[in-house]
């Protein structure tokens, strides 16, 4: 019997402050972001898959062919295609393709780059209906929009 | 009209019949969706905001998508009572309708035993939860019927006990008389107090809404008693449900706030009906606060609730009102 009333009292007091509490979330604003019609600015802190960079001067790429990034790769995906052209002394990016099924964002391609030609990109609505979509073609992207600076 | 063929008893019962009807419907779309928006806005968050405007559309969506569903019968359950479940617990839950005292003249029939008639047809719930569970031969089904039955036990006794210290007063057990009693005098929320408390909380329990909701326990039971219903078979257990809620509101505020009475309206016979659905709207929106506040109660708590707290205090104040009027 001992505590029945107390119990009672201070169940009854709890469960009305409890009441208290949801009523005035629920007249409070909400928080929620309606995704497609608004969406959150991305943090430069976000990794998503890498990019080329694009170089300022030239419009080009700033990579330099030395296949470090594809070399450091713990998954491989990363294939790099290069031709040295006649009279020329540097080679010259022909293909810089992802295989970003495998990429596990790692990163480490991004810090073993010595010219800082490739970046995280922001993007994050990644989805798509075939695997092949995300073979991506980054020397294809560099000059549509895709690009980083 | 040749009222001959077509007499009027026939129309009124055909009307009320529509009535009752439209009213179990369109409360059930709009308390999904009021009930969705309240648990969304209090969790900070819009709740349904794609079909319509704000989403308004969303629960006649999600009736669609329910009425064109395979009902899926399981292995070894017992066909005919697995069917038979959600009827029985859809049919009784409209019955209450045909005595509820809208407004002075929106009463179907009023009976002289109206209040014993709702809560006649509000304990046959128990049957058909506990026929649902059983005849679906499934172990969280069975698990949640059996805790229903036992649930339902404990908190129709408080709730005849409050009602009980309320016909004491008005020495009646028709809607209408109990109503009269109080726009004559006052609601008997003031009188009795302690017997409204009693009532909320033990209806709460009755039409087995969280915090009271074990029948159907998500973390425990995947969905107690409907686990294995799918289609239109749930929908009706669905419907019932929020009719449920109706009518223990309705029961609540023709008994303790006073019915159809309220400020004047024109034509008063019959607009009453707006304060009645007003305060019944209130209490119902009580009952989804409530449930998006607590958590649900363990099962020996809700026992003791009911046998330590509701049910001796009830008893009391039931014998205070005797001794009370006799004097």
């Amino acid at each position: 019997m001992s505590g029945y009333f107390s119990d009672l009292y201070h169940g009854t007091k709890s469960l009305l402050v409890g009441l208290g509490v949801t009523f005035r979330e629920m007249v409070k604003p909400t928080v929620t972001v309606h995704y497609p019609r608004e969406t959150l600015t991305i943090t430069p802190n976000y990794r998503g898959h890498i990019e080329l960079v694009c170089d300022e001067k030239t419009g080009g790429s700033l990579c330099i062919t030395c296949g470090m990034c594809a070399r450091a790769c713990p998954s491989a995906c990363i294939s790099i295609q290069s031709e040295k052209p006649e009279g020329s002394k540097k080679k010259i990016l022909t293909g810089f393709v992802l295989d970003f099924t495998r990429c596990s964002l790692c990163g480490i391609c991004v810090e073993s780059c010595p010219t800082d030609a490739i970046a995280y990109s922001q993007e994050y609505n990644l989805a798509g209906f075939s695997r092949e979509e995300f073979h991506m073609d980054l020397l294809d992207r560099l000059g549509k929009g895709g690009s980083l600076t | 009209m040749d009222t001959a063929f077509f007499p009027p008893e026939l129309l009124r019962m055909l009307i009320a019949a529509l009535f009752v009807v439209t009213v179990v419907f369109v409360n059930a779309l709009f308390m999904v969706y009021a009930e969705r928006k309240i648990a969304g806005h209090i969790q900070r968050r819009p709740g349904p905001y794609e079909v319509g405007w704000h989403g308004i559309l969303q629960t006649l969506v999600d009736g669609i998508k329910l009425m064109t569903k395979e009902l899926v019968i399981p292995r070894d359950a017992n066909r005919m009572l697995f069917r038979v479940a959600p009827l029985l617990a859809f049919t009784p839950v409209v019955m209450p309708f045909l005595v509820l005292p809208f407004s002075e003249n929106l009463i179907i029939i009023d009976l002289d035993i109206g209040l014993i008639f709702i809560l006649t047809m509000a304990s046959l719930n128990v049957m058909a939860i506990l026929v649902a569970g059983w005849s679906s031969n499934n172990k969280y089904g069975l698990f949640g019927a059996m805790r229903s039955v036992a649930q339902n036990i404990a908190y129709e006794i408080p709730i005849l006990l409050s009602l009980l210290s309320v016909v004491l007063i008005t020495n009646s057990f028709s809607m209408r008389t109990i109503v009269d009693a109080q726009i004559s005098g006052l609601w008997f929320c003031l009188i009795q107090p302690l017997a409204f408390i009693i009532y909320l909380v033990a209806a709460l329990a009755e039409t087995n809404r969280a915090p009271f909701d074990m029948p159907e326990a998500e973390s425990e039971l995947t969905a107690g008693f409907h686990t294995e219903y799918s289609g239109m078979g749930f929908g009706l257990f669905f419907l019932g449900e929020y009719t449920n809620m109706f009518i223990v509101s309705s029961v609540a505020v023709a008994v303790f706030l006073g019915g159809w009475s309220g400020l004047p309206l024109p034509m008063d016979a019959w607009t009453g009906a707006i304060w009645f659905l007003l305060k019944v709207y209130i209490l119902m929106f009580i009952m989804i606060w409530i449930r998006w506040t607590y958590p649900r109660v363990r099962f020996d708590q809700l026992m003791n609730l009911s046998w330590k707290y509701l049910i001796p205090f009830a008893l009391l104040n039931l014998i205070v009102t005797a001794v009370i009027v006799k004097l």
